[in-house]
Parts: C-alpha cells; structure tokens; sequence
C-alpha cells in the first residue's frame, strides 16, 4: 500500500472518530457555547467528506489501473498530494468556521467559511485531474 | 477496469464535481447571503448527487471490478442487469433533482423506485459472485517442503 493511501485512509478513520463524537455531543445536546442545532451539517459533511470521500480517494489511489512502470506507474502524485492538504485543510475550516458563522456572524467567520468551501472544492478537482485517466482498463507494457 | 465500471465511474465523478460545486456555492451563500437564494435551489441535486450519484455509484462500479468471478474464474456474469442499473440509477438521481425543483410533479417517488429497481438489477449480477475466492489451478503439493 503506497505511502498517499496510507496517509489518505489514516485521516479518514480519523474524521469517522471525529464526525461521531461531533453527533454524539449534538445528540447529548451538551451545555456550552457551541451550536448544537448548527453542527448538524458539520457532522454530514466530517462523516461524508472527511471519511467516505477521502476513504474513496485513498483506495483508489492505490488500487485503481496503473498508467505505467516503475516509481511514477500511477501517473503524477503532486495533484493527490494537494488533494489532500486541500481537502483537510477546507474541512477543518468549515468545520471551525460554520457553527461560528451560526452563533456569530461576521467577516472572519464568513471569509473562513468561504475559504474552507472553494478548498475542498479545488480538492475535488486536482484529485480527479489525477485519477480521470486511471479510469481504464489495465495496462500493458508497449500499450498506449 | 472493465468497460461497464469505466462508464459507473467517471459518471460517478462527474456527479461529484457537480456536487461539490453547488455545495460550495451553498457553503458560500451561508456566508454571503447576497449570493441570492436561488443557490439555495441546489440543495436538492447537492444531497441525491453525493449520496447516490457519487457514493453509491463508485461503490456500485468498483464492486463489479472487484467481485470475485463467477465459478471457473473466467466472466464476471451477464453485463445485462448491470448496465440497466447504470441507466436506472442515473435516470433516478435525474427525476429526483427535476423533482426538487418542483418540475416533476410525483419525481421523487418515482426517482426513488428506479433507484431502488436499480439496485435490484445490479444485485442479480452481483448475489452469485459474493463468494469464496477459490483458484483456478489449485496448487500443488509436489512442490511444497517436506516437514
């Protein structure tokens, strides 16, 4: 199992600990400052983005066709390498800058809150730009 | 990668640009509401595209790669249910978005039956190669060390 799979299927165990104790606590509704009502899409989205998607990421990365031989035979990293950074960094973000926006709305928390979103989106657009011609049949050696 | 889960997959990474574009649209909306509320519309197609689009879709493609073989560890079983899935699942999430939007009078109903036929479809393919991996060439003792 390559090291970026690793590093991608690590981080997303670590968002379904997260995404669960984040409901758990809402469900407990637990006195204090933070929105409970709020976090309700946080929760979604640490449970859809930071573990089903990132999880989906990670294992394609590694177990999808190969586009070639030796060190680089899945094609260039650099693009799943930003993916990551990006994905994680806008998930945190988000996850920071929502239930502030919620209890109180203003530029800091909104601005988080937009960064956070247009990450996670370029995240999404450099992975597929990695994993688009990995989406083939397997490769043979002297094939196209 | 066989050619049905080729088409299973790239579709599904298609719903999950879309999908992430309008959820960071909407994501932006919660922040400037002066965005306009019409952002607020893509919610609908942002929730079916995720889930069934882009989740289900990729689990669906990658588990027809991935499932073993039927018996003789030659073909994968008809392609015929599995490729009516593909339309059923994709014509689904469509009726379902429409029917968000309020353009399909009876759309979620009826995208969440197809949807679910789709799921029927792609089981038929599916049930039989739930199975041990057993091996083609069963290997032999001949060459195993002697204890």
């Amino acid at each position: 199992m390559p090291r970026l799979a690793r590093l991608y299927v690590k981080t997303a165990f670590i968002y379904l600990l997260l995404a669960l104790a984040v409901d758990a606590l809402a469900l407990m509704r637990v006195p204090g400052p933070l929105p409970w009502a709020a976090l309700r899409p946080t929760y979604w989205h640490l449970f859809l983005v930071g573990w089903v998607t990132q999880m989906i990421f990670g294992a394609a990365y590694w177990m999808f066709p190969i586009v070639g031989y030796g060190p680089t035979k899945r094609g260039d990293e650099r693009p799943v390498w930003a993916a990551w950074f990006l994905l994680n960094a806008g998930l945190v973000l988000r996850t920071v800058a929502e239930p502030w926006q919620a209890r109180a709305a203003g530029p800091w928390p909104a601005g988080l809150l937009v960064a956070g979103a247009w990450l996670q989106w370029l995240a999404g657009l450099a992975f597929t730009w990695h994993i688009w011609p990995r989406i083939r049949g397997w490769y043979r050696r002297g094939r196209a | 990668m066989p050619r049905v889960s080729r088409w299973y997959l790239r579709t599904a990474w298609l719903h999950f640009v879309l999908a992430s574009t309008w959820g960071a649209l909407m994501l932006t909306y919660k922040a400037w509401p002066g965005l306009g509320a019409w952002v607020w519309r893509l919610r609908g197609w942002h929730l079916e595209a995720m889930l069934v689009g882009w989740v289900a879709q990729t689990i669906l493609g990658v588990l027809f790669w991935w499932l073993p073989k039927l018996p003789g560890g030659v073909s994968r079983g008809p392609t015929g249910p599995v490729w009516l899935a593909y339309g059923l699942l994709n014509a689904g999430v469509a009726l379902v978005v429409l029917a968000s939007w309020g353009v399909v009078g009876d759309g979620l109903r009826a995208g969440r039956a197809l949807e679910i036929l789709a799921g029927l479809a792609f089981a038929l393919n599916a049930w039989p190669r739930i199975r041990p991996l057993v091996r083609a060439r069963p290997r032999s003792t001949a060459s195993e060390p002697s204890s």
